[in-house]
């Protein structure tokens, strides 16, 4: 047990129900106490563990098979996470063999491909195994009525968004989904990030794309990601594009306004 | 368009131009690879460095490495160049110069004087053959000091920017973060938030809650809001009360046309700043954010290595007289810089060049989780400019940023600096925090008081009352 020297006792430790952020953490000395140091460390320790973890897509690719739903294993140009970290340049693109297989897949399975999902292990495969599966079935559920043709789900190991793009143009869908491990903070080592693009082709920048951020337990839930992509996705079929043009108006509808709180240091005379 | 060549022992190694040498002289960081412009080997990199120590500063006036017809930053470097300045240093090579600020001769007041003289490409030259200690050594021997409310940059201070950031800029949040971080004697560099939301009216709600936090309790220190400098000028321009104007800057013309800004809306953001005139001790007001790799990061560096170009944004920061600048080493990621080793070594180059071409450095010494990097490796980077003589730190609560998603130097930490290196906060900040009872300071002694301040206890007793 970590032990509490007499000048760390914290006399505004009620602060901490006003933010999330690391107050009234107390003092030894003038430096951190051993618990809230401990704390601090796992926490980046779980970001870490989250960066390094590889992408489980033989598990990933045997769940998605019992759902039926069938999968294609990729490869982006960036041969390991080193390589991955360093070169984003890499990340967002397939390596050759890949590519190929791509190709081969489209030439085989001819005829209009809507949807593409691929889902990438970007900077948190954590995220991705987590995620996933629940919030297809979210999804699923939601596009039912829509009678939307769909690839295979396509998995890309060390994948950067863009990547994305590349594989939409290779099958010619009209519509790709990523969804990926987004870069872990140090109290979110699993957020999932998706990002939708219309017309999918190489070099699109951001400013084509739709994104949808924070997506785990304690952040936006499968329903409402699903809700707004979803609503993005039909939007995106009438007006035929994506990204800055698009405006998400289902977040403006679904996110709850809080009441900003009175700030207690202005309060009385 | 000059090419150069250097041989060592058999072999001969040859470069395309100053820029090419420059780049090929930079000690080794990923962004540079990334960019392609990096030595292929060690060997050439030293090889690299020895050609540049060859070469005469003048040099550096005479070849532009980005065109003085195409960037209006050369223009600026080069037309505000002051020849009168430079005579003192105007014969000497790279590596002559590097022994000049290395000797006696060097000092706080012979370096002052040259700064005008200096170009961000000489400074950056020298840099590239100077170890972690040169840089301190040199650095530590200047000072920039700027005045608004307090007093920053004076030998034997250190302040902080307490950042005290929320993810939905909720007020009652900010204001809890704030008064931990006061009550850990953090807060002398200013106020600064990170605004979560962007729009001009919860800008202006931010600037006024500020205001009036620094009035109620009568702080010696500066606010800010961290956005778009077309912003502060706006809520200049519905009289809100705004003390710091703030603005992201790099180091090419078409870098910050990525940001939005040109020089002409500096110097108008400048005197938006200039004409509420709330600075009391002096008139220094802007704040400017940099960081190596910003420039390539949008496709505007030219083939000019990281560094180099980081520099050159300090020839735009020093134009508008800033109250202070943060290079923010770490935030960008490791496709620029990798790790630790390559972090701690961009903040020292990033605060030598700053304060050898008279800026008043900061650093925000930082990482993020995807990033090789640690606090180790943060301790150490504060500790060596601490040293160095950095003008201020960041001070966010137990090193979390909630809202930027990144880890920085806590409150804890600069006391850790203040109290090993024996330097307080600025001096107006110092007699607050002794006046309202939240510590003292005898050299590396800090004294806490016994009791929460009394006017700090009201305002908890009125969230008590909820």
């Amino acid at each position: 047990m970590a032990t509490t020297p007499t000048d760390s006792l914290n006399p505004w430790l009620e602060l901490r129900r006003l933010t999330p952020a690391r107050i009234a953490l107390g003092r030894t000395g003038t430096s951190m106490p051993t618990g809230a140091q401990l704390d601090f460390q796992f926490a980046h320790a779980q970001a870490r563990d989250a960066v390094h973890l590889p992408f489980d897509h033989a598990g990933l690719s045997s769940q998605l098979a019992e759902r039926g739903q069938q999968t294609l294993l990729l490869h982006s140009a960036a041969i390991d996470r080193h390589s991955y970290l360093q070169r984003p340049d890499l990340g967002r693109k397939l390596d050759d063999d890949s590519a190929q297989q791509l190709r081969d897949y489209a030439l085989a399975h001819p005829g209009a491909i809507d949807v593409a999902i691929v889902v990438a292990d970007g900077l948190s495969a954590l995220a991705v195994h987590r995620h996933t599966l629940p919030f297809l079935a979210r999804m699923q559920e939601q596009t039912a009525t829509e009678n939307w043709s769909q690839s295979p789900v396509i998995l890309v190991e060390q994948g950067r968004v863009a990547v994305a793009d590349e594989i939409g143009e290779l099958l010619g869908a009209k519509m790709v989904v990523m969804l990926i491990g987004e870069r872990p903070g140090l109290s979110s080592p699993d957020s999932l990030g998706l990002y939708f693009t219309y017309g999918p082709k190489i070099g699109l920048t951001d400013a084509y794309r739709n994104c949808i951020s924070n997506v785990r337990l304690e952040g936006l839930s499968y329903a409402m990601a699903a809700h707004r992509l979803v609503y993005l996705m039909r939007e995106a079929c009438r007006r035929q594009l994506s990204g800055v043009n698009l405006k998400d108006e289902a977040q403006v509808h679904t996110i709850e306004s809080a009441a900003p709180s009175e700030n207690f240091l202005l309060k009385g005379e | 368009m000059a090419t150069f060549s250097h041989a060592v022992g058999t072999q001969t190694y040859r470069f395309d131009s100053l820029k090419d040498l420059m780049a090929k002289a930079s000690p080794a960081r990923s962004g540079d690879f990334l960019a392609g412009v990096a030595a292929l080997n060690d060997g050439e990199r030293v090889a690299a460095q020895m050609a540049l120590a060859d070469i005469p500063l003048s040099w550096f006036l005479q070849e532009a490495l980005i065109p003085y017809e195409s960037d209006e930053v050369t223009r600026l470097i080069i037309d505000t160049h002051d020849p009168l300045a430079f005579a003192a240093v105007s014969h000497l090579t790279v590596g002559g110069f590097r022994d000049w600020l290395l000797s006696d001769a060097a000092d706080e007041q012979s370096l002052r004087a040259l700064a005008p003289g200096l170009t961000p490409e000489m400074a950056a030259a020298v840099s590239k053959i100077m170890r972690v200690q040169d840089l301190i050594l040199v650095a530590q021997k200047i000072r920039v000091v700027t005045r608004f409310r307090g007093t920053m940059g004076l030998r034997g201070r250190l302040s902080t920017r307490l950042q005290p950031n929320h993810p939905t800029d909720d007020p009652a949040g900010i204001a809890a973060s704030i008064l931990d971080g006061l009550l850990y004697g953090n807060g002398d560099a200013m106020i600064g938030i990170n605004p979560a939301t962007d729009s001009i009216a919860s800008i202006c709600d931010l600037l006024n809650m500020l205001d009036a936090i620094i009035q109620r309790y009568e702080i010696p220190t500066q606010s800010c809001v961290l956005t778009h400098v077309t912003t502060s000028i706006e809520a200049i321009n519905r009289g809100v009360p705004l003390d710091l104007v703030f603005q992201s800057i790099a180091g090419t013309e078409a870098a910050n046309a990525s940001f939005g800004i040109n020089l002409n809306l500096l110097q108008e953001g400048y005197e938006a700043g200039l004409s509420l005139n709330r600075g009391t001790l002096g008139n220094n007001l802007m704040y400017f954010e940099t960081g190596q790799g910003s420039a390539l990061s949008a496709n505007a560096h030219f083939g000019v290595d990281q560094q180099t170009c980081e520099t050159r944004a300090y020839a735009v920061a020093r134009h508008f007289k800033p109250f202070l600048v943060n290079t923010v080493v770490g935030f960008i990621g490791p496709e620029y810089l990798y790790n630790g080793k390559q972090i701690i070594r961009a903040g020292l180059e990033d605060h030598f060049c700053g304060k050898l071409l008279g800026v008043p450095m900061g650093c925000d010494i930082c990482y993020t989780n995807h990033a090789e990097a640690d606090q180790d490796d943060m301790d150490n980077l504060l500790t060596l400019l601490g040293v160095a003589g950095i003008n201020f730190i960041m001070g966010i609560p137990g090193s979390d940023d909630i809202m930027l998603n990144y880890q920085t130097t806590s409150f804890h930490d600069a006391l850790y600096a203040r109290k090993t290196l024996g330097l307080k906060p600025a001096p107006e900040f110092e007699q607050w925090l002794s006046k309202i009872g939240i510590f003292t300071q005898t050299d590396g002694r800090i004294e806490f008081g016994h009791q929460l301040p009394p006017a700090f206890r009201q305002a908890l007793a009125h969230l008590g009352g909820r």
